[in-house]
């Protein structure tokens, strides 16, 4: 089972490898959305370094919103996903490996540039630890989340904007939690409740997550 | 092995078949015929366990299917249309992963005398041609040990050399006692055992 998640997870980070430009897209996309707010608003100091936190988060989130698609789209066009379906290890493990491997390069990049886009906005130096760990806790999430409504919006006409409306509402509690962390240590106040309760999501998220896309798979490869 | 009792499949609204009833033994060559869009695929998809019929149900020695997923899953080879090969990795590559996914890894050895006797070269896939992408796909077939096939259109793309081939392999599949059950529009020069007719399509 776990040399069946180890070659899945291998795959697909080998298949990202070979098509960079694809991890790349998401990456750029999230830098000069980031970038935008900045230009579009002026050089207010204070007013950047408030609203910092929030576009930062808003920003991942889309970022992650824009790789979901392929998550499983491609592996159902040419058949693998069907073999999948019909491998020796229970299909939970496999989504739990997918889900792995498409968090590793589309989330944790981002926990990895956020310092740098914080930069742009001002952001006190000591708050970027607060902000790497909200994104580090909450990215695995959305990728979890995101996963569900990608099974589901398999094979669907305009599968692309449904996702987005499923998805995003569901990514609320994740940016609430994520951006009010860092406004929190922005305070001056102890942010350690949000990020147990960021936490806390993804300690739920990994639990469940996997039972749903595997029954939303199978529903959608009928 | 595999049986079928009174199968029915339904797609949308219209029927697609009913009454489809099996009985695969060890040994034995099932040919699926029936125009197109009579089911084929879809009565291949329900025996694999990916479709579930309207209908019916699939027993594999004795057990419902419907029951032991990753158990029976680990029985079967199932090529489907789509040949199951990733674009951007090589054909060795693309058997490995599908070996390990369906539970019986091969050796890296096996992977390329089964891929180098189909004569497959060490490309990404995407720079194949169809008969070729086929060729890596069914190389699948020269390093599994599991007793029952389920091959949808195997045949198609390929030439007089690979179906040679192909028929080669399901032969001494059948006679080591495994089981095949499979799709064809063509004249493909093996002798099937049993022939399951769905008729001229809804």
């Amino acid at each position: 089972m776990l040399a069946v998640a180890r070659c899945v997870v291998h795959r697909d980070l080998l298949l990202a490898l070979r098509r960079r430009s694809d991890v790349a897209t998401a990456l750029l996309f999230f830098v000069i959305v980031a970038s935008l707010f900045p230009l579009g608003i002026g050089a207010e100091p204070n007013l950047l370094r408030a609203i910092a936190p929030g576009v930062i988060w808003v920003a991942a989130l889309l970022s992650s919103m824009l790789s979901l698609g392929r998550l499983f789209a491609a592996d159902h066009a040419d058949g693998t996903l069907e073999q999948m379906l019909l491998g020796a290890a229970p299909l939970g493990v496999v989504v739990v490996a997918k889900g792995l491997a498409h968090w590793l390069v589309s989330g944790l990049p981002l926990v990895a540039i956020a310092p740098l886009i914080a930069l742009q906005y001002d952001l006190a130096p000591g708050l970027y630890g607060v902000l790497a760990l909200s994104l580090l806790l909450g990215t695995p999430v959305l990728s979890l989340i995101g996963a569900i409504g990608a099974a589901l919006t398999l094979g669907l006409r305009g599968g692309g904007v449904l996702l987005a409306l499923l998805v995003l509402p569901l990514y609320v509690p994740v940016l609430i939690l994520g951006a009010g962390s860092v406004e929190m240590a922005a305070a001056g106040l102890a942010p350690d409740g949000q990020l147990l309760l960021l936490g806390a999501l993804l300690v739920v998220a990994a639990a469940f997550a996997p039972w749903a896309i595997a029954a939303a798979l199978r529903i959608s490869m009928e | 092995m595999l049986e079928a009792a009174e199968l029915e499949c339904e797609r949308g609204a219209r029927t697609l078949f009913r009454g489809v009833s099996l009985a695969v033994k060890a040994g034995d060559l099932l040919r699926v015929a029936g125009a197109n869009g009579s089911g084929k695929t879809s009565l291949l998809r329900i025996l694999c366990g990916l479709a579930t019929p309207s209908a019916g149900e699939v027993r594999w020695k004795g057990q419902p299917i419907a029951g032991m997923k990753e158990e029976y899953a680990r029985e079967l080879v199932y090529i489907g249309h789509a040949p199951a090969v990733k674009d951007d990795l090589t054909p060795s590559e693309n058997l490995a992963i599908t070996c390990r996914l369906a539970g019986r890894p091969a050796s890296a050895e096996a992977l390329r005398a089964a891929l180098a006797q189909l004569g497959v070269p060490e490309l990404p896939v995407r720079k194949l041609s169809q008969g070729q992408r086929r060729r890596a796909a069914l190389a699948r077939l020269w390093v599994s040990d599991a007793p029952l096939w389920l091959l949808d259109e195997p045949y198609s793309a390929l030439d007089a050399d690979g179906m040679e081939a192909l028929n080669g392999r399901i032969g001494s599949h059948a006679a080591a006692g495994g089981a095949v059950v499979y799709t064809t529009h063509q004249e493909v020069g093996i002798r099937s055992t049993q022939v399951v007719d769905l008729g001229a399509g809804a």
